[in-house]
């Protein structure tokens, strides 16, 4: 039977890395993420997990550490938010490209500058590119069961790829809610032995790690990389499923809220889509077809699937909490609107960037942005595409 | 003397054939690449002033100098780039440097 | 649905409110509710005005914004009434619960013209008494469960004294202290 418990979405990561004991840990301090290693580090002390726990001097030093023991073959996971991502860079591309499978809680939080400790999605946001699968996350029971899946995905031998589990700084991280937990020898179970299929401890199989690519072979790797990418789609739905017969929870790419009959629907992430699924219950006490789609897996992107579930909608705001300075909407907007080209062309599409460096959320401001649809479905006519929800103007 | 070859480092090969992440799992690969047309400058090995004390061998950094029997042999130029640091370590002044033409 | 009930918390930093949102989330859940408790982090000073916030309902909660228009406002520390607007956004028929040796109806000017409920519960005397120290957050604990309704008050008392028998296993003396102090706020409190 679940336990029932009462944790802090940064408790529920501990918790799941005490479960997934891993072989070992890197990680530098940063908020909101700093529980995650302070939490995981008394497990340590403690005796209850056997993870070989580096503290380093960086994140930059923290994802070099995750590389070099991932390519050594053990089970390596870490966490950080906002600059220590940032400083973690060129890192993440390398452990992508060299295909190791290092799983690490994002706790997002707003890059600076000016200086900001509070979330939005611009840290994550900016690596969408490193070659990492990113899961995102509406609660502490969602962060729990998707790190938990994570080392699943990440492992598979037609992946290999590493993964960020995303979650809101503060709103989620340090907010404690209801969360199910799953027995220890469960999740031990579900997750299995960790067997790398090539490491450099392995003294019957030599092996060189990270080789100089000359232009005649580059482009052959990143290819396989993308192939790995596509591939992991596939794992994914076969994990969640899996995950569902020993919890009872679905996952998929997205979860779809009110949208079998919906004609008006926004797109987001995290928690607001929490405080969105309100407003959608608000709305349809009053007759109103409102629907929502909160995107779960952004690497790799759902694109055909995402785009025919908007294909019914008579209008759709993609809500991006990060400005990617485009002049052309968040990064999420651009990604679903190019999918809605090829499978959802009828449907009007607007953007809204929202609740940056922390800026809360309202249910009011969020109604505000279905009454918009909704005067875009009555017209036909959309008055403006790229919106701010929440600034002062 | 080729090893078995799980890789498959060839120009024509897809990216479906060659291995993730570029790993190198074929020690001694080496010898699969012809680099002997990087040299610039040529040793020339003088077998009558030899006196085969082997001192030319260990120091070899591209293991271009074949030994057989305990005797070395001429070298092997698909693989010697060159570098004239047995020509250095002679004692005997048995090996000749000279412009590659 | 079943009724949401928001409570907004006002203490000062390093007093506790933030402990105290999240104990009675735990006595809450201990009960058989859906709960939240969370705080706004903001610059943390000692003795800087802090926020914290509870929700807590029958059924499952998924609305993750501040709370504006609370049921229930509770002021740890009394010179924050003059000093913050703890009313702001306060339901009419909500409540106010403050911390203070006073009667409820003193505060009722310095509340720009609040017309819901008031209760005082003097925490810093029961706490003393009862555990020879000033830790307030159990007598307001137990004032706000009375004043609330929330869960059913022997299930309350019951989830409470788990959770010290929990947290101070090696100290029985500190159960028996904290148990006495749970029951006399809830008995003390003023304005009901």
């Amino acid at each position: 039977m679940a336990i029932k418990d009462k944790l802090s979405g940064n408790e529920a990561i501990a918790v799941a890395m005490r479960q997934i004991d891993p072989d070992v840990v890197a990680a530098f301090p940063i908020t909101p993420s700093t529980e995650v290693p302070q939490y995981f580090s008394q497990f340590v002390a403690n005796g209850q997990v056997h993870t070989e726990f580096v503290a380093v001097e960086s994140e930059h030093s923290a994802m070099s550490a995750c590389i070099g023991a991932e390519a050594a073959g053990a089970r390596t996971m870490t966490a950080t938010s906002s600059q220590g991502l940032a400083l973690m860079w060129e890192m993440l591309y390398i452990a992508a490209s060299l295909r190791l499978p290092i799983v690490m809680s994002v706790i997002n939080r707003a890059l600076s500058g000016p200086i900001n400790i509070h979330n939005d999605h611009s840290d994550s946001m900016g690596a969408r590119d490193s070659g990492w699968i990113q899961l995102y996350c509406e609660n502490n029971q969602e962060a729990y069961d998707n790190l938990i899946q994570a080392i699943r995905i990440a492992e598979h031998k037609d992946v290999q790829l590493p993964v960020m589990v995303c979650y809101d700084g503060f709103i989620t991280s340090h907010a404690v809610e209801n969360i199910e937990l799953i027995e220890d020898e469960k999740v031990k179970e579900f997750i299995g032995e960790y067997k790398p299929q090539y490491s450099l401890l392995d003294r019957d199989n030599p092996i060189s790690m990270g080789p100089l690519d000359m232009p005649a072979f580059y482009f052959e790797h990143k290819r396989a990389q993308a192939e790995a990418m596509k591939n992991a789609k596939r794992v994914i739905l076969e994990v969640a499923q899996e995950f569902e017969k020993l919890t009872g929870r679905k996952y998929g790419y997205f979860e779809e809220y009110k949208m079998e009959d919906a004609e008006v629907g926004i797109v987001i992430m995290n928690s607001t889509a929490g405080t969105a699924k309100f407003v959608v219950n608000e709305l349809r006490k009053q007759g109103i077809k409102a629907g929502l789609i909160k995107l779960r897996v952004f690497r790799p992107f759902p694109f055909e699937e995402l785009g025919k579930a908007l294909s019914h909608l008579k209008a759709v705001a993609i809500m991006d909490k990060a400005e990617s300075f485009s002049t052309a909407g968040g990064p999420l907007f651009t990604e679903v609107r190019s999918a809605m080209f090829d499978y959802a062309k009828d449907t009007k599409a607007v953007s809204y960037i929202y609740g940056l460096g922390g800026r809360d959320v309202r249910p009011d401001e969020i109604m505000g942005v279905y009454k918009d649809l909704l005067e875009i479905a009555r017209t036909g006519q959309v008055k403006s595409t790229f919106n701010y929800l929440g600034v002062r103007e | 003397m080729t090893k078995e070859r799980k890789m498959n480092i060839r120009e024509d090969a897809s990216w479906k054939e060659m291995l993730q992440g570029g790993h190198i799992i074929d020690a001694g690969n080496a010898e699969d690449f012809k680099t002997g047309d990087w040299r610039s400058m040529r040793p020339v090995w003088l077998p009558d002033k030899c006196k085969q004390c082997l001192l030319c061998w260990p120091v070899c950094p591209d293991m271009a100098i074949p030994v057989e029997n305990g005797k070395r042999k001429d070298f092997d130029f698909d693989h010697c780039k060159g570098c004239g640091i047995c020509v250095e370590v002679c004692p005997f002044k048995a090996i000749d440097f000279v412009e590659e033409e | 649905m079943g009724r949401m009930i928001e409570i907004r918390w006002h203490g000062r930093g390093g007093q506790g409110a933030k402990t105290a949102s999240l104990l009675l989330a735990e006595a809450a859940f201990d009960t058989g509710k859906y709960v939240q408790g969370f705080p706004e982090y903001g610059p943390e000073r000692m003795g800087a005005p802090i926020t914290a916030y509870n929700r807590i309902s029958d059924e499952p909660i998924t609305i993750h914004s501040n709370i504006y228009e609370p049921d229930y406002v509770i002021v740890v520390d009394e010179t924050l009434v003059s000093a913050v607007d703890v009313t702001a956004g306060l339901k009419k028929d909500g409540a106010i619960v403050i911390n203070s040796a006073k009667d409820p109806e003193e505060f009722r000017p310095l509340l720009k013209g609040f017309e819901g409920k008031i209760y005082t519960i003097d925490a810093r005397k029961i706490s003393v008494e009862e555990l020879g120290r000033y830790f307030p957050n159990v007598p307001m604990l137990g004032a706000i469960a009375k004043i609330t309704k929330l869960m059913d008050e022997d299930a309350f008392i019951e989830a409470m004294e788990r959770s010290f028998h929990h947290k101070f296993a090696t100290k029985p003396h500190v159960i028996e202290g904290n148990m006495r102090a749970l029951k006399r706020a809830m008995r003390e409190v003023k304005g009901l």
